[in-house]
C-alpha cells in the first residue's frame, strides 16, 4: 500500500463525506482547508465565541449542517486535519501549502480535491464601489460574522442563492431594496421539469420568494442590470431596465450580485488534469468519469469543485469519489453503494440541468457592458480594453488578450473576472465562447509572501 | 500523390517561427522591399519571446556579441518611430550586483574589456551603490552599472513586431505549423500541418527551441536543447526601483534577477532553471525554484521581502552547448539563412536580430561581425580550420 | 467616517481596539479584520491603479480584494484574518520600505 496519505482539500460537504468514507475503509487520509473551521460555504461554522443556534443560521438544512459537523468532529482522531491553509502549488515533492508565511510540502499518494465554488460575477459599471459584494459575500457577512453589508441592500443577478439571501437578510431585519433577477418568469418555467427530482428544494425556494413579496420586498424578473451609482466610497442606487426597456432606479445603500456558481478548478489546472467545456453551465472543467476519477491516476474531484449540483450533491460526490479511490486500490467496495450513490447524483444532476436551464448565465450581457466598465478588479482591465485585445490585437482566445491587456494577471489570477472577460472576449470576435478557451493557472494559487520558511 | 488544399503562397523570402526573431526580420525585410511571408505555429510571440524576463540588457554579455548587442539598443529606443509602439522599454540602467570579491573582480575586468565596444561601465563599492540605488542590500559590495540598458514588456514586443510586419505588407500567418521544409532546384517548398504551401527562393529558420529539426532538414545538426527559466511576478507596489537588479554570482543558484515595471509589479526570475519538452510545448515552473530564489532576491533587495509573489510562469528556450545561438547563412545550403537558439538571452538581441538578418538576405552582407554564431562551427569546423580557432569568452 | 457593515446579531462579545490611518476604532472579539474596519468605516484599501477605494468583495478569500497592510509592514487578508486588539492597520499609504 503507498505509504503516503491520501490528501483531501476542501472540508466542505465533498471533503467531509470523502474522508468519511476512507476512514471507514481503514486509510488515514489528511484533510486540508483555508478556512480556519470546517464545513465549506453552505455550512461554513461560526466562530468561536458566536451563539446563534443552528436552525438560526442553517434555516431548513439545520440538520445536515449539524450532521456534517458532528461527523467531522468524530473523525478528528482518525485523520490529519490542517485548518487555515492554503494549497498553492505542486511540486515533485507534493502539494506545497502556506499558513501565513509558513510552507509546507504535503507528499501525497491520491489528492481528492473538493475544492467548492465561489460566485459567478457578471461585471457593471460601478461594481468595484465599497458596499458592491458577492451575494456569497453577502451572506458569509451574515452567517460567519451576524453583519449585514448595508441596511438597504439590492440584491441581484440570478440564481437560487439570490432569493435566499434576500430571504436570510429579511430574516435578519433587514429589509432588501429589490430583488432584481435577469432571468425572465419563462425560462424559469422551462427548468421547472428538471428541478420538479426535488419537490422540498423547490418548494423551499418559492416560500422565499412569497416571503419576500408579502414583506414588499419588489421582486423582478427579465431585467437588465445598468449600473451601480455611487459616491467614492458608497453605493447609493442601482439602475436596471425592465423587460420592456423602461429604466429604473432603486435607491439603496449597498448591493449583493451573483449569476450562479463557478467551480473552484485551479488546482486541477494545476495538476494538469485535462479539461472539458460543460455546455450545461456554460464553463470548463476537469474531465472526470461518473465517479469523480479525473484524467490522472492519483486525482479525483468531487463537489462543486467539479459539478455544480449543490451540498447534497456534493455530499454524495464525495462519498462516491472515495469509493472510486478505494476501488482503485482493490479495496472492496459494495456495489449497492456505488450504484446507490450514483442514482443520488443522477437526480442531482436532472435537479442541476433544471436550475441552469432556469436560471441562465446571462451572457448577452457581457457584449452590451460600456467599454469603460472595469472587468479585472485587480488589474482595472476595462470592456474596452478586452476587446481592443481581441480585435484590434486580433486574440483569439483568452489567454492572448491576458498577455497583451492583462485581464486576469492580477492577485486573484482571474478567479472573479476570468468568465466574463472569455465572454466579452467571444462576443467581440463573434465566435463561441468555448473556442475563446480558459485562463490558464499558475502557481502560487493564492498570493504568497516572499518571506516564507519552508518546514517539513 | 499528395493534394493540396490551396495554392501555394509564393514570396522572395519566408519566415519560419514568429518569436521576436522572426517577426522582427519579416519587419526589416519589409523595409529593404522584399516580399514577406512569415509562419507561426500558434500566435506570434507566444513562446520564448512572449514569456521571458524582459531585461534588455548589455552588460555581461559575449564580448564578441557586443555590436550586435549596441544595434538592438540603438533600435530599442527607436521602436516607437519603427513600428508604432514602444512596448514599455525603459531604458532605466542595468545593475549587476555582487557579496564575493571575486564576482567584483570580474565585473571590474569586465568594464574594462567592453569599452572598445563602445559599452562605458561604472564600477562602484557597494556604499557608493546605495547612495544612488538606495533599494540595494547591504551585503552587496560590488556593483557594476550600465546606465542606458533597461528593461521592456516582452508581452507586447513581438506582437508589435509581428503587426508592424504585416502594415508593411508581410503575409502573417498564425496558427500555422511546419511541418516539413525542404529545396528543390530553386525553391524552398515549406508544407504546414494545415495544408498549406508556402514557396520562396530564401528561407530563414528562426524556429527558437524548435530551430533544431528544422536546420536538421538540411543536415545541419547543433547541439542544443530545451530549458525552462523560471519566473515569477510581485503584486504592484509604488513604483521605486528604476534600474534592472541583477546578481553576477558565480553560484546558479545566487543568479537572480529582478525589475519593476512602471505600474508597480516586480518581475523576477533566474536559479535553477526547469525541464521543458517541445512536443507538448510546456516549460515547467518547478515551485520549489520559486522558494529557492526568494531569499536569494532578498539579499539584492530586502524590501521585497515584505512582498507576495501573485504569479508565476517560465518559458521554451534553447540552449545551444556553447552557449550561443546559431545565426547567419547557411554554409551548404543558398538561400538558407538562421536565427534560433538564443541560449536564455535573445530577447535584448532581438530587434538587432531582425535589421542584421534582413540586411544579409537583402543585400548579402553586413557589418555586424556574425562570424561567433556561424553555423559551421558545429558542422565544418574540423574541415576549415582557421575560424575554429575563435575562442568564446565570458 | 459612516460604516458600510451593518451588525445585527451577537453584539455581546468582548470589544477589541484597533488603529484605522491612526485613529482608535473599537470592534468585536471574533471579527474578521474586514468586518472590524467596515463596521467602522467605509473602505479597506486602495486600487492600484486608479487610487479609488475598494471594500472587498468576496469575502472567502477568493477575490484578493482586501489585503490590507498593517503600520509596522505586514500585509493582511482583512476577510480572512482575524482582528486582534492592538492592531494598527493603514487603509490609505503603503508602508513599503522603499516607500518611505
Ligand atoms: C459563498 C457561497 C454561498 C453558498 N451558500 C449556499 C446556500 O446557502 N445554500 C446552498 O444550498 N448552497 C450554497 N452554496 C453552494 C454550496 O456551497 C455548495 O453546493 C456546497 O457547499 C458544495 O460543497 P463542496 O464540498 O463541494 O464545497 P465547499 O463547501 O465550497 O467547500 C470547499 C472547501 O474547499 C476549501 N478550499 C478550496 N480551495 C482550497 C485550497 N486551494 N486550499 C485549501 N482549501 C481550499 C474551501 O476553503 C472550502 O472550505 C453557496 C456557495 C457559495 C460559494
Ligand atoms: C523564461 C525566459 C526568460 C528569458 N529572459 C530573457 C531576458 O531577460 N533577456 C533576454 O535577452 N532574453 C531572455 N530570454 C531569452 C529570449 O526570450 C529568447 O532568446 C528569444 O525570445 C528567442 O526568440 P526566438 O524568436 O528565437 O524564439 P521564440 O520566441 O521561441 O520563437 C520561436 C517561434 O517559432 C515557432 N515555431 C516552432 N516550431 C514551429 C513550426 N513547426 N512551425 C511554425 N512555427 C514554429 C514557435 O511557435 C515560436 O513562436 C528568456 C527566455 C525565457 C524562456
Ligand atoms: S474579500 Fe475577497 S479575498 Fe477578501
Amino acid at each position: 500500500m503507498a505509504a503516503e496519505p491520501v490528501i483531501i482539500v476542501g472540508a466542505g460537504p465533498a471533503g467531509t463525506r470523502a474522508a468519511q468514507r476512507l476512514v471507514s475503509a481503514g486509510l488515514h487520509p489528511v484533510v486540508v482547508d483555508e478556512n480556519d473551521r470546517q464545513g465549506g460555504q453552505i455550512y461554513r461554522r461560526q466562530p468561536p465565541g458566536f451563539h446563534r443556534s443552528h436552525k438560526k443560521l442553517y434555516g431548513t438544512e439545520a440538520g445536515r449542517a449539524r450532521s456534517l459537523h458532528d461527523d467531522f468532529d468524530a473523525l478528528l482522531p482518525s485523520i490529519g486535519y490542517i485548518p487555515g491553509t492554503t494549497v498553492w502549488g505542486v511540486s515533485d515533492e507534493g502539494l506545497l501549502t502556506m499558513r501565513g508565511s509558513e510552507v509546507t510540502i504535503l507528499p501525497f499518494s491520491a489528492i481528492i480535491i473538493a475544492s467548492g465554488a465561489t460566485d459567478r460575477i457578471m461585471p457593471l459599471p460601478g461594481w468595484t464601489t465599497p458596499g458592491v459584494y458577492s451575494l456569497g459575500a453577502s451572506q458569509i457577512a451574515l452567517k460567519a460574522q451576524a453583519c449585514t453589508i448595508g441596511r438597504r441592500p439590492v440584491f441581484m443577478g440570478t440564481g437560487p442563492l439570490l432569493y435566499l439571501v434576500a430571504w436570510q437578510y429579511l430574516q435578519a431585519g433587514v429589509k432588501p431594496a429589490a430583488v432584481l433577477d435577469t432571468s425572465s418568469l419563462a425560462t424559469r418555467l422551462r427548468g421547472l421539469r428538471g428541478m420538479a427530482v426535488r419537490p422540498r428544494a423547490v418548494t423551499n425556494g418559492l416560500r422565499y420568494m412569497a416571503a419576500l413579496a408579502r414583506a414588499g420586498v419588489p421582486l423582478r424578473s427579465g431585467i437588465t442590470p445598468c449600473r451601480i451609482e455611487g459616491q467614492e466610497a458608497g453605493v447609493t442606487a442601482v439602475i436596471w431596465q425592465d423587460a420592456k426597456g423602461t429604466l429604473h432606479r432603486t435607491a439603496c445603500d449597498s448591493a449583493g450580485m451573483g449569476y450562479g456558481l463557478r467551480s473552484e478548478t485551479q488546482l486541477a489546472d494545476l495538476l494538469k488534469c485535462e479539461f472539458i467545456y460543460d455546455t450545461r453551465f456554460s464553463q470548463w472543467r476537469p474531465k472526470t468519469d461518473p465517479d469523480g476519477r479525473s484524467s490522472r491516476a492519483d486525482v479525483y474531484l468531487a463537489g462543486d469543485g467539479v459539478i455544480l449540483r449543490g451540498a447534497d450533491a456534493a455530499e454524495a460526490a464525495g462519498k462516491l469519489a472515495a469509493c472510486a479511490l478505494l476501488q482503485d486500490r482493490k479495496i472492496p467496495v459494495p456495489g449497492e453503494e456505488i450504484l446507490g450513490l450514483r442514482e443520488t447524483l443522477n437526480t442531482m444532476t436532472s435537479f442541476a440541468d433544471g436550475l441552469a436551464k432556469a436560471f441562465p448565465w446571462p451572457a448577452r450581457l457581457a457584449a452590451a457592458l460600456p467599454d469603460d466598465t472595469v472587468v479585472c478588479r485587480c488589474e482595472n482591465v476595462t470592456a474596452g480594453d478586452i476587446r481592443h485585445a481581441a480585435t484590434a490585437y486580433d486574440s483569439p482566445e483568452i489567454n492572448r488578450a491576458k498577455a497583451l491587456a492583462r485581464p486576469g494577471m492580477g492577485r486573484c489570477q482571474g478567479r472573479m473576472c476570468g468568465l466574463a472577460a472569455t465572454e466579452i472576449l467571444a462576443a467581440a470576435r463573434g465566435e463561441p465562447v468555448a473556442s475563446a478557451g480558459r485562463i490558464r493557472t499558475a502557481a502560487p494559487l493564492k498570493p504568497l509572501p516572499l518571506d516564507c520558511k519552508v518546514t517539513s | 500523390m499528395k493534394t493540396y488544399l490551396r495554392e501555394p503562397a509564393r514570396a522572395d523570402v519566408i519566415v519560419v517561427g514568429g518569436g521576436l526573431m522572426g517577426a522582427a526580420t519579416a519587419f526589416f525585410l519589409r523595409t529593404h522591399g522584399l516580399s514577406v511571408i512569415l509562419l507561426e505555429r500558434d500566435l506570434v510571440g507566444q513562446a520564448a519571446s512572449g514569456t521571458n524576463f524582459g531585461n534588455v540588457r548589455r552588460q555581461g554579455r559575449y564580448l564578441p556579441q557586443l555590436p550586435l548587442s549596441n544595434r538592438s539598443r540603438d533600435i530599442w529606443g527607436r521602436l516607437p518611430e519603427l513600428i508604432g509602439e514602444d512596448a514599455e522599454f525603459l531604458p532605466n540602467g542595468h545593475i549587476r550586483v555582487t557579496t564575493r570579491p571575486e564576482d567584483g573582480e570580474r565585473l571590474e575586468q569586465y568594464a574594462r574589456d567592453c569599452k572598445p565596444y563602445g559599452l562605458d561601465l561604472t564600477i562602484m563599492t557597494g556604499d557608493q551603490a546605495r547612495k544612488m540605488f538606495p533599494m540595494v542590500g547591504p551585503d552587496i559590495t560590488t556593483v557594476s552599472y550600465s546606465p542606458h540598458d533597461g528593461h521592456a514588456n516582452p508581452r507586447l514586443a513581438a506582437p508589435a513586431f509581428g503587426r508592424a510586419a504585416r502594415r508593411a505588407g508581410a503575409l502573417v500567418v498564425e496558427r500555422c505549423e511546419v511541418t516539413a521544409i525542404s529545396k528543390d532546384a530553386s525553391d524552398f517548398v515549406v508544407e504546414a500541418a494545415n495544408g498549406g504551401r508556402y514557396i520562396a527562393p530564401m528561407l530563414q529558420i528562426s524556429g527558437g527551441a524548435w530551430g533544431r529539426w528544422m536546420a536538421k532538414s538540411f543536415g545541419e545538426d547543433v547541439p542544443m536543447a530545451p530549458q525552462a527559466p523560471q519566473m515569477g511576478v510581485t503584486e504592484p507596489l509604488p513604483y521605486r526601483i528604476a534600474p534592472v537588479i541583477g546578481s553576477a554570482s558565480g553560484v546558479t543558484e545566487e543568479v537572480v534577477y529582478l525589475r519593476q515595471v512602471k505600474r508597480g509589479n516586480i518581475i523576477f526570475g533566474g536559479g535553477r532553471r526547469g525541464t521543458a519538452d517541445l512536443v507538448t510545448k510546456r516549460a515547467r515552473l518547478d515551485p520549489m525554484n520559486t522558494l529557492r530564489q526568494m531569499p536569494c532576491l532578498a539579499r539584492l533587495v530586502p524590501a521585497v521581502s515584505q512582498l507576495r509573489v501573485i504569479r508565476t510562469w517560465s518559458g521554451v528556450e534553447g540552449y545551444v552547448e556553447d552557449s550561443l545561438p546559431v545565426m547567419g547563412a547557411s554554409p551548404t545550403v543558398s538561400g538558407l539563412f538562421y536565427a534560433f537558439g538564443f541560449c536564455g538571452h535573445g530577447f535584448q538581441l532581438g530587434p538587432a536580430v531582425g535589421a542584421t538578418m534582413a540586411e544579409l538576405i537583402a543585400t548579402g552582407s553586413t557589418d555586424i561581425p556574425l562570424d561567433p554564431f556561424r553555423m559551421s562551427r558545429f558542422t565544418q569546423d574540423a574541415a576549415t580550420g582557421p575560424a575554429a580557432t575563435a575562442t568564446r569568452q565570458t | 467616517m459612516p460604516a458600510l457593515f451593518c451588525r445585527v446579531d451577537e453584539t455581546d462579545r468582548q470589544p477589541i481596539r484597533l488603529f484605522v490611518d491612526g485613529k482608535e476604532i473599537e470592534a468585536l472579539e471574533g471579527d474578521t479584520l474586514l468586518v472590524a474596519v467596515l463596521s467602522n468605516a467605509d473602505r479597506l484599501r486602495k486600487n492600484e491603479f486608479d487610487n479609488k477605494p475598494r471594500a472587498g468583495f468576496c469575502l472567502m478569500g477568493a477575490c484578493q480584494d482586501c489585503w490590507i497592510w498593517t503600520e509596522d509592514g505586514r500585509e493582511l487578508r482583512a476577510c480572512s484574518t482575524q482582528a486582534e486588539d492592538g492592531m494598527r492597520i493603514m487603509t490609505g499609504e503603503v508602508p513599503w520600505l522603499l516607500n518611505r
